[in-house]
């Protein structure tokens, strides 16, 4: 729905208003300029460059985990347990949008009743609205929205995620991955995708049987060793978190893998543990702003992809587009020349 | 690139558990392409206008099936004042007495419906609704 709501307007001749609100921690500008990250466009962009020199200061904490595994029940669980510490705690949960009617139904505020009228808890649900990879193309921009605001933690929720929806591990400093009991052999575990990217394993709903054994499975898995170098040194490693190797100088991160019973608050305290613990070792090694230039690298070739995309369209006539397809089901050209052909007369390469 | 949805939060506050009737509308909204942000069962006004300041919501939709709507819906309505968000549309679903209709729409709610409505009559107001402005 391209629908011109009632309240969208007076956004724009009021945007840095409504950033110097959002800097000071009101509500009410916070969730707006959420709203016009999802819109995107110029004016979001804007924004983004006004909030930008107030980033970079939160504890960024992605939980992810296949459909029905509790990751809402265990946000809330782990929200409660920051606000005892003192912490205000900004959450955005992600929910998809249906490819057939583009609507969405978000569900996560129901787990999270509790917090429903903590001042210091932002919850924000959102939609993909089309994007694949567990995230909304917009999260990472929410996630900016809050940082600037002075949310220390945020705590942000994927979609109920299968093997490869792996954005998250873009986004957080620390990625929780959530399993639960009877999910699937070890097999399942040596696949590539979502177990490899957690800095945290936590199998929850713990006190249902077989949760030992997906423990099990987990820590075999982590035993035949992974492809990340962060804490691949070549040798089997028995302890986890922080990891010396033998000559007691490297410091790695085996990811440790907890039981947690989200429903019943059970584990939370020890798993919040574990991510202070895996936040205090990236702070330590440099890991931390390896992962930031990783970061930056990759909004910054997302960004400029796109960017160049609009300009090339912007250059090509629609026909001309049109042709191509054509000539190209035709048999008559082959799909990458005609793209060498079109960049060619679109004049971007010129100079 | 630019894209806009109509956001609507779906609540049922009050102590009835009757929520099959929420769940039917939230599921056609979606449905009709809306975002429809479900909060469910016993909800509070404070936590309906603190969701609905949270989740920057066209619509608020009520659903009261236990009698006690003169209680809530006024409150909701004062609450969204209070938080600068009288701009927020309300819509209201239940068993709701025909005397009843008349004050809460004067108090400004928009669509009232009881048993019977076509769920297609809610999508459109609602579109109708937010469009308008």
């Amino acid at each position: 729905m391209s629908a011109t709501s009632r309240r969208r307007g007076p956004l724009i001749a009021s945007g840095t208003e409504t950033v110097t609100q959002a800097l000071a921690g009101e509500r009410r500008a916070i969730a707006r300029l959420i709203s016009l990250m999802e819109r995107g466009g110029a004016e979001a962009r804007q924004v983004l460059s006004q909030l930008h020199p107030h980033t970079g200061q939160a504890h960024i904490v992605g939980i992810t985990g296949a459909p029905g595994t509790g990751k809402s029940t265990l946000v809330a669980e782990m929200a409660k347990v920051y606000r005892r510490q003192g912490q205000s705690v900004g959450i955005v949960a992600v929910d998809p949008t249906s490819p057939f009617s583009g609507g969405a139904f978000l569900g996560d505020r129901i787990r999270m009743r509790e917090l429903a009228t903590d001042r210091q808890v932002f919850i924000r649900s959102m939609a993909t609205r089309g994007s694949l990879g567990g995230l909304a193309r917009a999260t990472a921009d929410a996630v900016h929205v809050l940082d600037a605001s002075g949310y220390p933690v945020i705590l942000v929720e994927t979609v109920g995620a299968g093997q490869s929806e792996v954005d998250i591990a873009r986004v957080a400093h620390t990625t929780i991955v959530l399993q639960m009991p009877a999910s699937g052999d070890e097999i399942q575990a040596i696949k590539a995708g979502i177990l490899e990217i957690a800095d945290i394993l936590a199998v929850n709903k713990a006190d249902l049987a077989g949760a030992d054994n997906i423990v099990t499975a987990l820590q075999a898995m982590l035993d035949l060793g992974s492809a990340r170098s962060e804490w691949h040194h070549g040798q089997l490693l028995d302890a986890e978190g922080v990891v010396s190797d033998s000559s007691g100088e490297q410091l790695s991160w085996r990811p440790p893998v907890l039981k947690t019973c989200a429903l019943r608050g059970e584990g939370v305290e020890e798993l919040l543990a574990a991510v202070q613990t895996h936040w205090q070792y990236q702070c330590d090694t440099g890991v931390r702003e390896y992962r930031e230039r990783e970061r930056a690298n990759d909004e910054l070739r997302r960004i400029l992809r796109h960017d160049l995309m609009a300009r090339l369209l912007d250059r090509i006539a629609d026909t001309d587009l049109v042709d191509t397809v054509e000539r190209i089901v035709a048999r008559e050209e082959d799909p990458y020349s005609a793209a060498e052909r079109l960049i060619a007369a679109s004049g971007l390469e010129a100079g | 690139m630019a894209e806009t949805k109509i956001r609507v939060l779906i609540a049922k506050p009050g102590l009835d558990g009757h929520d099959r009737g929420a769940k039917v509308v939230a599921r056609a909204l979606r449905d009709a392409g809306m975002e429809v942000i479900y909060i469910g069962l016993r909800q509070t006004p404070e936590m309906i206008v603190e969701a609905a300041l949270q989740e920057d919501v066209d619509v608020v939709g009520l659903s009261i099936l236990s009698g006690a709507h003169m209680a809530i819906v006024p409150r909701v309505i004062h609450l969204l004042e209070e938080y600068g968000l009288s701009n927020v549309a309300v819509f209201l679903g239940g068993i709701i007495p025909d005397e009843d209709v008349l004050v809460l729409r004067e108090l400004g709610v928009r669509g009232i419906y009881g048993p019977g409505t076509f769920l297609d009559d809610i999508v459109q107001e609602i579109r109708r609704e937010v469009t308008a402005h």
